[in-house]
């Protein structure tokens, strides 16, 4: 559980690093750098250096901790089971609270990220609605005085035309709060669906695909209105009361009893949905928080797990179109989700699946990340773009909004002509396919 | 920054030169526990020239030079030294040639183990040494800690596969010493000195390594045991037999269960011991010895033999395998590996005697190591912080110490002396080898420039 303060950390979590360097090979920041000080084991013992008292927690490591990705990439690569993510999110706490983090206009965006448009849907609904309006008329001046598209993230403001973007309507304009499995298909369950902030803005028609999908296979579908972005963005970014708020905001939202589980479609909002108790003391709110986590699911861990029905092969579809998948770092990395999304398109008729090469090393999108480290995210973004190009894919296919729009805008600028898409999104049209081909 | 530090950032070029606190912490440490270090300053050359020169500017300043590969020793070879010069040679990390009719490749030291071998691969060439750490570890800190690996038994250790050399000395003259002749008897065997110095003696700068025919095939075991004792007999069994697979690994309970914990590949964490077995070779010769292997470890008392179904998998069990020290950290805050190596005749006597050890003070011993070779990796299971704990845990060490050296073993097989092997060093050499080491490092390093400290001390305590 991150503290407000490294020296509060249980000091354990911070000796747990043996110094073997094990990670190094996969730290992004490491490779592209070779310096220590970039890598887990160099960041780990300045974190300790903190707890120590032999190092301050002032503008040298908030430098430090803000070049981290948060890919955790490191804790699947160490052996010895060191909790990154947990000093990572300490480390950035207390260089937010004691103000060491970025100069006044840094700190002015993050305010307004964070504190005031995505703790509220309708105002985060608000600014969407404004890009869309903008993307179709083009209010490109009146945009850009308003540096509405920096706030978002470029990944929304630069959206390019191949990305689904602000076109489809938003989650809660094409999703029924409760749907119920077309007549004929056995009903299995019921269970939550998780609208997501940027995915129900961004990528309404992926919500409306995994709702689909659990429709398909028997699942009732909850999805309830208004849903608050999950907190994920602020407990990464060193706000751990606001993500507390996001947290209790969220889950009023659903009826925990009545769900058999609680399904997310957004790899980096999962793995944070899944450890709300860690964000509250001992209470009645720890008590929910531990039954939701409980029930929070990947969709495509769900799917597997529950054993989806595979898409029946029409005769038609017997080409193959060559398809690639890249990690979502907090699916993989994050939730030790790596085969479920693979089983997902390896199922789909008409596609062969082709592994990317560096599948999990990050695209360098990290939530805000490619908007506070433009350079390092564009690095990482163009090696991604290379190995994209070296599989001779069409597709490339992605679990988390993030890394959908980072990819898209990196094969803009290298002209590629490969598309984004999401598993569930290929699995609905299977589907689809199968009643009007 | 003073004017000296000035002249050396002109060397090393912008970015080349670390002096900031933050930057230096990253660097006061090794993979070795307890042991950390500030340095003066890091500097990250990236050509031999400049290595040349920074080892000049040390001398004219009077600073002391600690080289660095990847960090990841485990005896303080590269922990810095009080106000010393730390040369990271991460930087330095191209393969410069593979020669597929000389079977040799040429690389500079800080290249990964790892990719020297994918590069060999590439060709269907192989380079063998395979040090657990190899994922990181560079080709230079493997041949200054002449360092061992998965494969010893059949295939040796990484000096088995060093051609030449290219090293700095320490009055920053830059010699080439050995080349791509499978013989030469062309003076003293100088690049010999140079592997497994630990950085005392010259940076090296430039590796040409041997390289072999890729073996076609490959099989992989693994064998369980109700008692440690008897696994390390059925080891003494295949030997005995006259057979000398590549790997011979042994695992004990804890350990397994601790690299399980991490890789969750089904390893059957209810046996006392385990040994992992691979025979590589010759597709006939493999399945020959796999067999012969099997029935003998059987006979031993396995009790179940689990054979890898393909190489993937046997890749991967391998893997785990590399995995156990830092796996090991799981358990206790801090985690103390030892290298103790004794004949192979005397492995069982050694197993029991590290058991007795851990029990008489009270204290965790996870044990596993390259049985076919005799190194077993005890390593202690405890807290830095628990100051009574670690008196208890620096007498056991003692104790395992003078036992090794008992049954004619050496205090180190393969992670090398540095600092944390210093003291016992003195133990198992006589007066005049001990001094024969620093009548070398005078010669070579008149001014104590290189590493100093380390091994051993160059004045009488
Ligand atoms: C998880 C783990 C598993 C390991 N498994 C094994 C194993 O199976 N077998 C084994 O033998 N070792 C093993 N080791 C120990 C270690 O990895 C090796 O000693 C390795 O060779 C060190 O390489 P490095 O690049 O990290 O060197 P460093 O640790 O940076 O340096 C090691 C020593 O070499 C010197 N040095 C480094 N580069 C040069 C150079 N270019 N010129 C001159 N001197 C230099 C340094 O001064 C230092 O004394 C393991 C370590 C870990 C953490
Ligand atoms: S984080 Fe894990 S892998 Fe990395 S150095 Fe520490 S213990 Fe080793
Ligand atoms: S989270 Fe990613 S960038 Fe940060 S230290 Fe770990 S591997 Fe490196």
């Amino acid at each position: 559980m991150a503290k407000a303060s490294l020296r509060d950390l249980d000091y354990k979590v911070l000796q747990q690093c043996m110094h073997c360097g094990m990670c190094l090979p996969t730290c992004p920041t490491y490779i592209s750098s070779k310096l220590e000080r970039h890598s887990p084991r160099g960041r780990i013992a300045l974190m300790r250096a903190v707890a120590d008292g032999r190092f301050e927690a002032g503008q040298d490591l908030a430098r430090e901790m803000n070049y981290c990705l948060g890919c955790l990439a490191c804790t699947t690569a160490c052996p010895a089971g060191v909790d990154y993510g947990t000093m990572f999110e300490t480390a950035r706490a207390e260089t937010e609270a004691n103000h060491s983090s970025g100069g006044p206009m840094r700190r002015f965006y993050r305010w307004l990220v964070l504190e005031q448009i995505f703790l509220f849907p309708r105002r985060l609904r608000l600014v969407g609605w404004l890009l869309r309006t903008y993307q179709r008329t083009g209010l490109a001046d009146w945009v850009r005085r308003l540096k509405l598209p920096y706030l978002l993230g470029r990944k929304i403001g630069d959206l390019e035309p191949q990305a689904p973007g602000m076109e489809s309507p938003f989650s809660d304009g094409c999703i029924a709060e409760v749907e119920v499995p077309p007549a004929g298909i056995p009903v299995r369950g019921r269970v939550g669906l998780l609208s997501g902030c940027i995915q129900s803005l961004a990528f309404g028609s992926v919500n409306r695909a995994t709702a689909d999908v659990l429709l398909a296979n028997g699942w009732e579908v909850v999805t309830p209105r208004l849903q608050s972005c999950c907190g994920s963005l602020h407990a990464h970014n060193g706000a751990p009361e606001l993500a507390r708020r996001a947290a209790k905001a969220l889950m009023e939202r659903f009826e925990l009893d009545g769900l058999d589980a609680i399904i997310t479609n957004a790899g980096g909002c999962g793995s944070h949905l899944k450890h709300y108790a860690g964000l509250f003391a001992e209470g009645d709110l720890a008590t929910k928080a531990r039954a939701w986590d409980a029930k929070v699911k990947d969709i495509h861990e769900f799917l597997v797990g529950t054993g989806f029905r595979k898409p029946r092969n029409l005769a038609a579809e017997s080409e193959s179109v060559r398809l690639t998948y890249h990690e979502s770092c907090h699916l993989s990395h994050g939730q030790g989700i790596r085969n479920p999304p693979r089983e997902i398109l390896r199922a789909l008729p008409g596609f062969q699946l082709v592994e990317l090469p560096e599948s999990d090393l990050c695209c360098g999108s990290a939530g805000i990340y490619n908007i506070l480290q433009p350079e390092e995210s564009q690095r990482l973004l163009e090696r991604k773009t290379g190995r994209i190009a070296g599989t001779a894919a069409e597709l490339v296919a992605t679990a988390n909004p993030g890394c959908h729009l980072q990819l898209a805008r990196g094969l803009q600028q290298r002209d590629l002509p490969v598309q984004v898409v999401q598993p569930v999104v290929l699995l609905a049209e299977a589907y689809r396919r199968e009643v009007s081909p | 920054m003073t004017p000296a530090l000035r002249a050396l950032q002109d060397i090393v070029g912008p970015g080349g030169l670390l002096t900031d606190r933050v930057d230096l912490i990253p660097y006061s440490f090794d993979g070795t526990a307890e042991l950390y270090q500030l340095p003066l300053a890091v500097a990250l050359p990236s050509e031999t020239a400049q290595v040349a020169a920074c080892v000049r500017w040390a001398r004219e300043n009077g600073v002391t030079v600690v080289t660095r590969g990847s960090g990841t020793g485990l005896s303080g070879g590269s922990v810095p030294l009080p106000g010393c010069l730390v040369l990271c040679l991460a930087r330095l990390d191209k393969i410069l040639e593979v020669d597929p009719l000389n079977l040799t490749l040429r690389a500079q030291p800080g290249v990964i183990t790892k990719e020297i071998d994918d590069e060999a691969a590439r060709q269907g060439l192989f380079y063998p040494p395979d040090p657990g750490s190899m994922k990181i570890s560079t080709i230079g800190g493997n041949v200054a800690e002449n360092s061992g690996g998965l494969r010893g038994l059949k295939y040796g250790v990484t000096r088995d596969y060093v051609m030449a050399l290219e090293v700095v000395l320490a009055d920053g003259q830059i010699a080439r010493l050995g080349n791509a002749c499978v013989k030469d008897v062309a003076g003293y065997s100088l690049k010999d000195l140079f592997i497994g110095s630990e950085g005392t003696l010259g940076v090296i700068t430039e590796v040409l390594l041997k390289l072999l025919p890729r073996p076609a095939a490959r099989k992989t075991m693994l064998a369980t045991f109700s008692s440690m004792r008897a696994a390390a007999e059925a080891i003494s069994a295949i030997i005995a037999a006259r057979i000398i697979p590549c790997t011979l690994e042994f695992i004990d309970q804890t350990t397994l269960q601790c690299v399980e914990d991490y890789t969750r590949i089904g390893l059957p964490t209810h046996a006392a011991a385990v040994l992992l077995i691979e025979t590589d070779g010759h597709p006939a010769a493999v399945a020959d010895e796999a067999a012969r292997m099997e029935e003998i470890v059987r006979r031993h008392g396995a009790d179940e033999v689990q054979v890898a179904a393909d190489e993937a998998h046997g890749a991967k069990l391998a893997m785990a395998r590399r995995q156990a020290f830092s796996a090991l950290a799981r358990v206790r805050p801090t985690t103390i590996l030892e290298d103790v190596t004794v004949p192979r005749s005397r492995l069982a006597e050694m197993v029991g005697f590290v058991s007795e050890t851990a029990q008489r003070h009270n204290l965790q011993i996870a044990t596993f190591g390259h049985m076919g070779d005799g190194n077993l990796h005890p390593t202690f299971l405890t807290n830095e912080r628990d100051l009574e704990e670690m008196r208890r845990v620096h007498h056991a060490l003692s104790e395992i110490v003078d036992k090794t050296i008992a049954l004619g073993g050496t205090v180190t097989g393969e992670h090398g002396v540095g600092l944390a092997k210093k003291d016992y060093l003195k133990r198992q050499f006589d007066d005049a080898s001990y001094g024969l080491l620093r009548c070398v490092k005078r010669a070579l390093d008149p001014g104590n420039l290189l590493n100093p400290g380390k091994i051993f001390d160059l004045e009488p305590a």
